[in-house]
């Protein structure tokens, strides 16, 4: 569990600029986090091509085809910049250029024959960015998290129910907290664990909530914190689906920094 | 294959290429492929040819002078250029200085919009999911989309509570997403 499906109604607004303030900042600190809720973002831009479709309309005048090559022919020329110092050494580069040639004609046959290959080929580099943007960042979690100054809390059940256990990883300089738990009773219909993180002073920031699996396990991976709260002790309580801004008494696990 | 031929059958990678080389003949055939597209939206946003031409002018433009902008790994040339020119037709509607930054766009679409005939088969199908769209959704996803309201302008307007515009926004999307997948 990321806790990012508390984001997905944002996701349309941010996609159509309509998101702001606070809830646009937290949206934005997400998304450098999740693959997933970035895919999505991708998803809700098509669906807006697919929305501006509908406003087909009358062609553009031609005066702006004619506006438009009359402004580009003036603009600075880059293939001349590019070319520019090739008539010193033209012949050295004869072969290159027809290597380039038989490139070329070689590129055009292979997109004739199979269209899709490119679509194909866009479709998987797209992943493949995404799963090493993935990676990276599980690594950076890793690093993070493996650091001498990163607070490790073990939080138990509060009472003597067969063991429920917690771990959670804190790193107040960066707001990033890597929580485990398992052993997790499973909830009633319709309702969450949320995890909590109490200040030194103020009322409890939600840190993502969650579902265990059928094994009672389950993870909430560096939820939207604010930077540089120092943790007196992480808690969990049993919240409405979709999570609350403040904790239902009782709190079902809880764990101090100290 | 004569030089007209091979023109003509250029594809949008060939004709980004031939643009980054500054090959203005390129950027003409891509206008010729696209513009319909931008200048639709730019004048359903803004109203007013005039601006509409002017926000045509600035996405081609911008293209020219930025082709690295767009790589295939951005999606759909037809399906970007499209939000491209909403964003920038919004920034002309609210007078705002550009705040989308076109490089970090990335529009992922299942039919190929590229595509004339795809294209065709997807409008009707968005019309359709349009017309049955409760009017209260479809109002709100057009101030949206059309009129770059932020929700809650838009909530204000409809005199409804935030969360419910959201939700409406979202679902009213997610509900063209449906409409066009394969059966």
């Amino acid at each position: 569990m990321t806790g990012h499906e508390q984001f997905a109604d944002d996701l349309a607004l941010y996609a159509l600029d309509s998101l702001e303030g606070n809830e646009r900042q937290a949206l934005e600190q997400h998304l450098e986090q999740c693959a997933a809720c970035r895919r999505e973002l991708q998803l809700l831009r098509g669906d807006m091509a697919l929305l501006s479709l509908s406003a087909s309309g009358p062609a553009a005048p031609q005066r702006s085809r004619d506006r438009l090559l009359k402004a580009i022919a003036q603009e600075p020329k880059r293939a001349d910049i590019e070319t520019a110092s090739r008539p010193l050494f033209g012949w050295l580069l004869w072969p290159a250029s027809a290597a380039a040639l038989v490139l070329l004609a070689v590129s055009i046959y292979l997109w004739r024959e199979d269209v899709s290959i490119s679509r194909q080929y866009a479709s998987l580099q797209t992943q493949f960015n995404q799963q090493q943007s993935e990676v990276q960042h599980a690594q950076e979690l890793l690093a993070m998290f493996t650091a001498p100054d990163a607070m490790h809390v073990t939080l138990v059940a509060s009472q003597a129910k067969p063991q429920p256990q917690g771990k959670a990883m804190y790193l107040r300089d960066r707001g990033a907290l890597l929580f485990m738990a398992s052993n997790m009773n499973a909830l009633p219909p319709q309702k969450v664990y949320e995890l909590w993180l109490v200040p030194m002073t103020g009322t409890p920031i939600p840190a993502g909530t969650f579902k265990p699996n059928a094994t009672g396990s389950a993870m909430v991976m560096d939820p939207p914190l604010p930077k540089g709260v120092e943790a007196k002790a992480f808690a969990v309580t049993i919240e409405a689906e979709g999570g609350s801004n403040t904790p239902t008494m009782p709190m079902v696990m809880v764990g101090s920094s100290g | 294959m004569s030089g007209a031929e091979a023109k003509s059958g250029k594809n949008d990678g060939a004709l980004i290429a031939g643009i980054r080389a500054g090959d203005e003949a390129a950027m003409g055939q891509l206008y010729d492929r696209y513009s319909s597209m931008v200048y639709s939206v730019a004048l359903r946003v803004l109203g007013d040819t005039g601006a509409a031409e002017d926000v045509l002018q600035d996405v081609f433009m911008q293209l020219w002078r930025r082709p690295e902008a767009f790589d295939s790994s951005r999606g759909q040339m037809g399906a970007w250029l499209s939000v491209i020119a909403r964003h920038r037709a919004i920034d002309a509607l609210r007078k705002r200085v550009p705040e989308t930054d076109v490089t970090e766009i990335v529009v992922s679409v299942d039919p190929d919009l590229d595509d004339m005939a795809e294209r065709s088969e997807a409008l009707e199908k968005v019309r359709g999911a349009l017309s049955t769209m409760p009017s209260q959704q479809r109002s709100a996803l057009e101030l949206a989309f059309f009129q770059g309201l932020t929700h809650s302008e838009i909530a204000k307007r409809l005199g409804e509570p935030l969360g419910t515009i959201k939700t409406r926004i979202r679902a009213g999307l997610l509900a063209l997403r449906k409409a066009v997948a394969p059966a």
